[in-house]
């Protein structure tokens, strides 16, 4: 058999390597790192997180990028609509300063007075264009009438980028300011919410024991206390303002962190790695800065990015039916509330404000379910 | 289950006397007094109002009576419709909240369960991608933007429900659709997941290899088994209805309770606001508490351990 006459010199000596099967073929990641690397993969989370920035940044300079001040009240340029350099031209664009309304009457002429009427103006600065001519019977004539409250108000060379309110004060700016209002107070009634959250249940767990079961036997009884009718009569008792909506809004929102952190903290304070800490000689503070807060960071994030939006909403919520801010205060809130009183006429006024609390509210929360994800190690790739 | 159910209603009973306790002295430490017209009454005229009214005993023993009326289920008389007790104007404005929280309750769980399941069902394909951005949109617009945009196209522009007030069911359309976006959302975004973790469990496969057809799959033994774990989310829903009652009632001119709180506060009438206040309370609470104890019944480690979580 040929396989037997197999002679020596057709072998070569295999080269002998080191084992390489347990080699770590890739570079080896902390935990945080896997979860900013699925945080930033996220295309939705980045989007929200860019729109988020943009938003921000706006709240900061938006209010001093033109010369009008957000409680400039002027009554003669009050509910102009908006009016943007350039997009102007476009006409399509709801930016060219016009307002445009459909009017009845019993023939054109009638129904072109009222529009006159309405808007308060000259026959010179309205263009009519003729929908129905009418047969002299009531409101058969039918006419669209485009006001050009700019030159009708003789201010051919101002802009208000997002128009005037019902006092005649930049909308632009007052878009802004309130934002940047909403902004701080969920900002402040979060960041609170969480120092005084994590104090609690970080303390609770970390003690047990007989302090562990009252402060428990306290939040059972807090738990069952509704948030709004704390916040409603914290409202009715503080005087309108930023600080009293913080206040009011912490009083009970401190509790879903505590809770959360109590259960995170108990699970780890008997883990090994705590345990071989405590048994090395670390002292408490050490253990709690070093082993348990970065383990429970990526909760506590993505807890205090959920309370944010809510604090926003809580905030609009109550200056809408008129118990936050008060005017010449600007936020979100108020903004809407008063747009929406003008909803009917001057619909720009409520578009704008909804639509920046919407982007914040959904950025937000797309954001935290981003964060979710990116802490969830079954999510990592 | 007893001893959980016990343990509860002391919590529960705790909670209310908390707030009730707590709303009375905010309300006695607010300036101001309950004579509207005080600078027209002399003193005596005032003295002899006031002691009709128990308002000339010391504080402890109003405080007394007021906790013993609330037992007795009579909360006092409103500042704003004198002689009108606040119980009664409570009893004549339930009704059209009832009926909204209720249609918007239903409609929006049963919305929300097609939704998740559709996504599910097509998970990762277009109708998932859609279904779940119709639920981030509907758990982040705030529901008065979302209600002032219904209103508006509409009511006003298209002219197809009414504008606002309380008639006839063609009245309840937009305020339902603006109350039930929440729950909508939160049960599809709830059901899709529960959806995917049934879907892909070994009894689904085990159930498809012997052969029986996908709407079985989807609907016995998918649907019911993520049903279960949605009553869960009922408490965050009923509260959203609670808070969204208050905004949607004042916008579509609606004479139900969330109307007439926010009236109250705005007029300053004490005893109204704490009724409504206790009212809402124990609503919240009480939602709260049968979901627990229907949690405890379906799920036996609640009810074992006591309720020691």
């Amino acid at each position: 058999m040929d396989q037997n006459k197999l002679s020596k010199d057709m072998f070569e000596p295999l080269e002998h390597k080191e084992d390489t099967s347990e080699k770590i073929a890739r570079p080896s990641r902390s935990f945080m790192q896997d979860a900013t690397r699925t945080f930033v993969r996220n295309i939705a989370a980045m989007f929200a997180l860019t729109v988020l920035v943009v938003i921000s940044v706006m709240s900061i300079i938006g209010p001093s990028m033109n010369e009008f001040g957000y409680d400039d009240q002027d009554l003669t340029r009050a509910k102009i609509p908006p009016r943007i350099p350039v997009l102007e031209n476009i006409s399509w664009l709801p930016f060219d300063g016009t307002m445009t309304e459909t009017f009845q009457g019993t023939n054109v002429e009638d129904a072109t007075a009222k529009a006159i009427m309405r808007f308060k103006t000259e026959e010179e600065f309205v263009d009519v264009k003729v929908l129905n001519e009418g047969n002299g019977t009531r409101n058969s004539a039918e006419v669209d009438v485009t006001y050009h409250s700019y030159q009708a108000l003789g201010l051919d060379d101002t802009y208000f980028w997002l128009g005037t309110d019902n006092l005649g004060r930049d909308q632009w700016t007052r878009l802004w300011k309130g934002t940047r209002v909403s902004m701080i107070i969920a900002l402040a009634a979060a960041a609170i919410d969480l120092v005084i959250g994590v104090a609690y249940g970080g303390i609770s767990a970390y003690l047990g024991g007989r302090v562990d079961n009252i402060m428990q036997r306290i939040i059972e009884i807090l738990v069952g206390i509704p948030n709004l009718v704390v916040i409603l009569l914290m409202i009715i008792i503080l005087q309108p303002g930023i600080v009293s909506l913080i206040v009011a809004m912490i009083i009970t929102g401190w509790i879903g962190m505590a809770r959360i952190v109590r259960g995170e903290v108990l699970k780890l304070k008997n883990q090994e790695f705590v345990l071989a800490s405590r048994t090395l000689g670390a002292s408490t503070g050490r253990i709690i800065t070093k082993h348990l807060l970065p383990n429970i960071s990526g909760i506590i994030i993505i807890n205090t990015m959920f309370t944010i939006p809510s604090a926003i909403f809580t905030e609009a919520f109550l200056s809408f039916i008129g118990l936050g801010l008060v005017p010449p205060e600007a936020s979100l809130g108020t903004l809407i509330n008063t747009g929406f009183d003008n909803l009917r006429t001057y619909p720009y006024m409520f578009i704008y404000p909804a639509a920046v609390i919407s982007l914040i509210m959904i950025a937000f929360n797309i954001m935290a379910d981003g964060l979710r994800d990116a802490f969830d190690p079954k999510m990592h790739k | 289950m007893a001893r959980y159910i016990a343990k509860r209603l002391f919590y529960m009973f705790v909670a209310l006397f908390i707030i009730a306790s707590v709303s009375f002295f905010l309300m006695k430490m607010l300036p101001g007094s309950p004579l509207s017209a005080q600078d027209k009454l002399s003193d005596e005229q005032q003295e002899i109002v006031l002691e009709k009214y128990g308002l000339n005993d010391p504080l402890p023993v109003q405080y007394v009576r007021y906790l013993g009326n609330i037992v007795k289920g009579d909360l006092g008389i409103s500042f704003q419709f004198s002689n009108t007790p606040v119980t009664k104007i409570i009893q004549d404005r339930i009704g059209p909240s009832m009926q909204l929280g209720f249609q918007a309750l239903v409609v929006g769980t049963i919305l929300g369960v097609l939704l998740g399941m559709i996504a599910a069902i097509f998970h990762n394909g277009f109708l998932d991608y859609s279904s779940t951005l119709l639920a981030v949109l509907g758990t982040s617009i705030p529901s008065f933007v979302f209600a002032g945009l219904l209103q508006w196209v509409f009511a006003v522009e298209l002219g197809w429900f009414p504008v606002a007030f309380w008639g006839g069911f063609e009245y309840t359309v937009l305020p339902t659709i603006a109350l039930m976006i929440f729950p909508m959302a939160t049960a599809a975004r709830f059901i899709r997941t529960e959806m995917l973790e049934v879907l892909g469990s070994d009894f689904i496969t085990t159930a498809r290899a012997k052969g029986i057809t996908e709407y079985a799959v989807v609907f016995k033994h998918g649907l019911r088994n993520s049903l279960i774990p949605l009553i869960t989310v009922i408490g965050p829903m009923a509260i959203s209805l609670l808070t969204g009652s208050l905004v949607i009632e004042q916008i579509f001119a609606i004479p139900g309770i969330g109307e007439q709180f926010v009236n109250s506060i705005m007029v300053n009438d004490y005893p109204t606001i704490m009724g409504m206040t206790l009212l809402i309370a124990f609503l919240f609470i009480l939602i709260v508490l049968v979901v627990d104890i229907l949690y405890g019944f379906i799920d036996p480690r609640i009810r074992i351990s006591g309720g020691e979580k």
